[in-house]
């Protein structure tokens, strides 16, 4: 097992390595990079002077470990559009994004599941065909026309919620807040999250009932049922832990998107987090806060990717008890 | 022409004519691609045309809201464009995008997957590590960065130029699934023996990959295509609305929606409303169609 | 036989169909076991040996349906039963062993959490127990050190042992009758005869009736006391292992005897019977093996033979009654 550990991260470091490098190309070659890392207005003598300093006549791969060593300390300049320090910026909306995402991830797991075991045990009902529309809708309604009804409903029309900003966020510590303990913090959470949440849901259900009914009509199931046990015990004691196993990996994997989907629902609810950061970016050709934007959110997405493969040696016993004594 | 009387006659178009599902759902699709098609000619007005614009018609209301007009029928945005033809129009482009794409995507994908089985070895080995690498990173966000890194290149596109870039940004992030289903097939056709022979006689082996393979393997390929035409005309509204996609001379759907966007608080919901039902209604048509076909061509629900 | 234990009268079983009527796969099947007796079931693929056994236990796939004929087990009746009764005869009265040891056991949870939680659904045990009796069965069926192997998973035995657990899990609950689906198939030829012998064993000092569906007739040979043969969801012939085999009434059964390669002997070729078992929609008139009898007759493309007896075994053919046995 400690093999597979270091073997997955040893892949992880492959991975962000080459996530870099692509940054770093961004960085050199899009755009002047004394430019990305000193803004417009710097004066010549500035530039000279930290062209010296960065050594920009040397050789590539000299330049590349330089990059890695500053995205390591979180070092990737300053913005193009804002002139501020990328790493203060990212700092700044890290936060929001990650309680948003995090929310709606809850959201998606704490529905979908449920709701995908009950479309596969209650099969060819009334109540399994509205499941699954209502599934096919969640999946093809575009996660910003979910936001603009949801405003169009809730907003405009009943005025019950708001749909712009955080509102009032409590600050934790130096430098995380969260909107998670006041109600105004909560009002303005709840239409993004919901945004946010269908997608997923709506695939996690789609899953899990497809994996469920798989599982149904395997053979220790049959033979689950031959030895007489309750149907209670046959499908939530056997089928739906079996279920879940696959469904974990594939829904690890899915969370990790919802950052990259944040960012169409942070531009529809001008909720000021990394997304909205990040598109800020790309319609400017802010290279700087796009390749930080790459690093940390590859960081991110291999750091899930890790912790869903040990997630999975935990839970799937083959993987990891030793094979024993066999004999005939 | 074999291959479509072949088509006609086969279990495949019964069941088509079997499902009411099916049917309802490829009218729909049908419908929206006529209108998009034909929009020169269907439309009622051309929304482009500067000089048909009568400011005075700004804002209306859909024909059966009080204060709307039957010239108008689902209403009139700020500068007095007929929202019914600007649907048309961006559907156009948007199902252009679209369908680009997932040929693009296709093209890449099934040949990669062609030569990734039939090579095998290193080749094979590094394709599929790029796959998994790619499949880690969600689509928008590849589809993003390839925007945001053809903006930075080229500041001032042409339009041309622009609408290249898109599609390769929707496409390049969709190749990965056609790449790994042809894969599988064709390793699984090259054991067989009839390629075995082929090679043997020293039949080039593009040559067996085109005439053998490739028939065996399209089946799940379009069914894919089919799920991937939704998905890529929803990315394409997602970057347009988010302000990145398509060039605002030429507005797709999703341009369409981020404009009215700016309406809503004001009470003139149907400017954002009826180009968003429009794209739900193709994605939805074209999901479904996708559903049915590929329960249609699973062998085991046979 | 005095009072058996499992009576099957005139089984029907049906699938419906969206075009034409429903599918006939069983078409009057009967049979009897008594206690601790071994009938074996034997016929090709498709003959409805495991449609017969699924359809005992109360597990037919739906839509499949049992149309006619009744089931009963001791003297009462249980086809008809509402699902929440049979489902206590299962496992309780009635066991059953599948063709596959290995996916017929959750890989997820160990032997004895299986095996705890089947002897607690029908015996009102604790949880030592339970694990106490796991441990009596494990032993029971022949797995070495069974105080260690109960908290293991099922991909840490090999094939035989695998199977010797399932059979552990089916005797859980002291069944009166076990269904065994080709419990042997997937194994091994050398552990097969272990299976065998183990399941003979138990039979008898259970007391517990065996159903051993199968197409091997080795297996038929070795473990059975009775043997019926099956065709096209029939029962062609029924009795005693040494009279079918070695003397057979039917058609059908003396080709099957005669497709066995022969030890001792040479023989130049192989009979084999002529044509296909027909399928479940083109089942001809008559007797259902007619087109394929080299001994056909009239009668036998008009009317179906009932089982009738014929010397040491019961036969459904006409040849009994208008020729007799040559």
């Amino acid at each position: 097992m400690l093999a597979f550990i270091l073997r997955r991260l040893a892949q992880a470091v492959a991975v962000m390595l080459t996530v870099a490098f692509i940054a770093f190309l961004l960085f050199q070659h899009v755009g002047d990079p004394i430019t990305n890392l000193l803004g417009q207005d710097a004066t010549s003598e500035q530039r000279a002077q930290l062209r010296a300093e960065l050594g920009l006549d040397a050789p590539a791969p000299v330049q590349f470990v330089h990059f890695v060593g500053n995205a390591l300390r979180g070092e990737f300049g300053l913005s193009l559009r804002q002139g501020r320090k990328v790493s203060t910026l990212i700092a700044e909306r890290l936060p929001a994004t990650l309680e948003l995402a995090l929310t709606a991830a809850l959201l998606a797991l704490a529905l979908g599941i449920p709701m995908g075991v009950l479309a596969a045990l209650k099969r060819g009902t009334a109540l399994s065909q509205l499941l699954m529309t209502v599934s096919l809708l969640g999946v093809s309604l575009p996660t910003f026309l979910i936001g603009i009804l949801l405003i169009l409903l809730f907003s405009v029309w009943l005025n019950w919620l708001p749909s712009f900003g955080r509102g009032e966020v409590v600050a934790l510590g130096s430098w995380w807040s969260t909107g998670w303990l006041s109600v105004d913090g909560w009002k303005h959470l709840v239409l993004p999250a919901v945004t946010l949440a269908v997608f997923q849901l709506a695939l996690i259900l789609r899953l899990v009932r497809a994996e469920m009914l798989e599982v149904l009509r395997s053979d220790y199931i049959r033979f689950a049922r031959a030895r007489g046990l309750s149907d209670r015990a046959v499908h939530f004691g056997h089928a739906l832990r079996n279920t879940l196993v696959p469904v974990i990996t594939i829904t690890g994997l899915q969370l990790g998107s919802l950052i990259a989907f944040a960012i169409i629902t942070e531009t529809v609810f001008q909720w000021p987090g990394m997304g909205l950061l990040f598109i800020q970016a790309v319609s400017f050709a802010d290279v700087p806060v796009m390749a930080a934007y790459l690093c940390l959110v590859a960081l991110i997405f291999v750091a899930i990717n890790l912790v869903v493969d040990l997630l999975y040696f935990a839970v799937d016993p083959r993987l990891r008890v030793e094979r024993g004594a066999a004999g005939t | 022409m074999d291959a479509l009387r072949r088509f006609f006659d086969s279990e495949l178009w019964a069941d088509f004519r079997a499902s009411p599902m099916a049917l309802a759902a490829a009218a729909i699709a049908g419908a929206c691609l006529f209108c998009a098609l034909f929009a020169g000619w269907v439309a009622p007005h051309d929304p482009f045309d500067l000089a048909t614009l009568e400011l005075g018609d700004a804002r209306l209301p859909p024909a059966w809201l009080e204060g709307g007009s039957a010239k108008y029928l689902l209403g009139t945005d700020d500068q007095g464009r007929d929202i019914l033809s600007a649907l048309m129009y961006g559907a156009r482009i948007s199902l252009a995008v679209g369908l680009a794409s997932v040929l693009l995507s296709m093209a890449l994908g099934v040949a990669l997957g062609l030569v990734s089985g039939f090579i095998g070895g290193r080749t094979d080995a590094l394709i599929m590590r790029v796959c998994d690498v790619m499949l880690s990173f969600p689509a928008i966000l590849v589809a993003l960065l390839i925007d945001g890194v053809g903006r930075a290149l080229f500041p001032d596109a042409h339009e041309t130029l622009a609408f290249g870039v898109l599609i390769l940004a929707i496409a390049l992030p969709g190749w990965v699934p056609y790449a790994r289903t042809v894969r599988g097939s064709t390793l699984v056709e090259r054991q067989k023996e009839y390629v075995q022979a082929a090679r043997v006689i020293g039949v080039a082996p593009s040559r067996i990959m085109r005439r053998h393979v490739l028939p065996n393997v399209m089946g799940p390929v379009l069914v894919l295509a089919t799920i991937q035409v939704a998905t890529a005309i929803i990315t394409e509204a997602t970057l347009s609305f988010l302000g990145v996609g398509v060039p605002p001379t030429s507005p797709s759907l999703g341009t369409l929606i981020r404009v009215g966007n700016d309406f809503l608080f004001s009470g003139e919901w149907w400017i954002t409303i009826f180009p968003g039902a429009m794209l739900v209604l193709i994605a939805l048509s074209v999901n479904l169609l996708g559903d049915w076909l590929r329960d249609a061509l699973n062998p085991r629900l046979r | 036989m005095t009072s058996p234990l499992l009576e099957v009268r005139d089984l029907v079983v049906e699938f419906p169909r969206r075009r034409g009527g429903p599918l006939r796969a069983l078409d009057g099947v009967s049979l009897e076991i008594g206690a601790g007796e071994i009938l074996g079931v034997v016929g090709e693929s498709g003959a409805g040996k495991s449609l017969t056994g699924a359809a005992v236990i109360g597990l037919l796939e739906p839509p499949g349906r049992i149309a006619a004929g009744e089931v009963r087990l001791a003297g009462e009746r249980i086809d008809a039963l509402p699902p929440a009764v049979l489902r206590r005869i299962r496992g309780r009265r009635i066991g059953a062993i599948f063709q596959d040891p290995l996916t017929s056991l959750n890989p997820l949870y160990t032997v004895g959490r299986q095996l705890v939680e089947t002897i607690r659904a029908h015996l009102p045990l604790d949880a030592a127990q339970a694990r106490d009796r796991a441990i009596a069965l494990l032993r029971e069926t022949g797995i070495p050190a069974p105080e260690a192997r109960i908290d293991h998973y099922p991909h840490q035995f090999s094939g035989g042992m695998r199977q010797r657990v399932v059979i552990a899990l089916a005797l859980a609950a002291e069944p009166q009758l076990i269904i065994a689906d080709e419990p042997t198939t997937a194994l091994d030829v050398s552990v097969q005869a272990q299976v065998i012998g183990l399941l003979q064993r138990l039979s008898r000092q259970h007391g517990a009736a065996v159903l051993l569906i199968t197409h091997d007739m080795g297996v038929i040979a070795e473990a059975c006391d009775r043997v019926a043969v099956m065709y096209a969801g029939r029962v062609v012939e029924v009795g005693p292992v040494a009279a079918v085999i070695h003397a057979p009434s039917h058609p059908y059964t003396a080709g099957l005897m005669g497709a066995i390669p022969p030890m001792d002997g040479e023989r130049e070729r192989l009979q084999q019977i002529d044509g296909q078992m027909p399928r479940l929609d083109a089942i001809p008139s008559g007797c259902a093996f007619h087109p394929r009898c080299p001994r056909a007759f009239g009668r036998c493309r008009q009317e179906r033979p009932e089982l009738m007896e014929a010397g040491a075994t019961q036969a459904s053919c006409w040849l009994v009654q208008e020729a007799p046995s040559a």
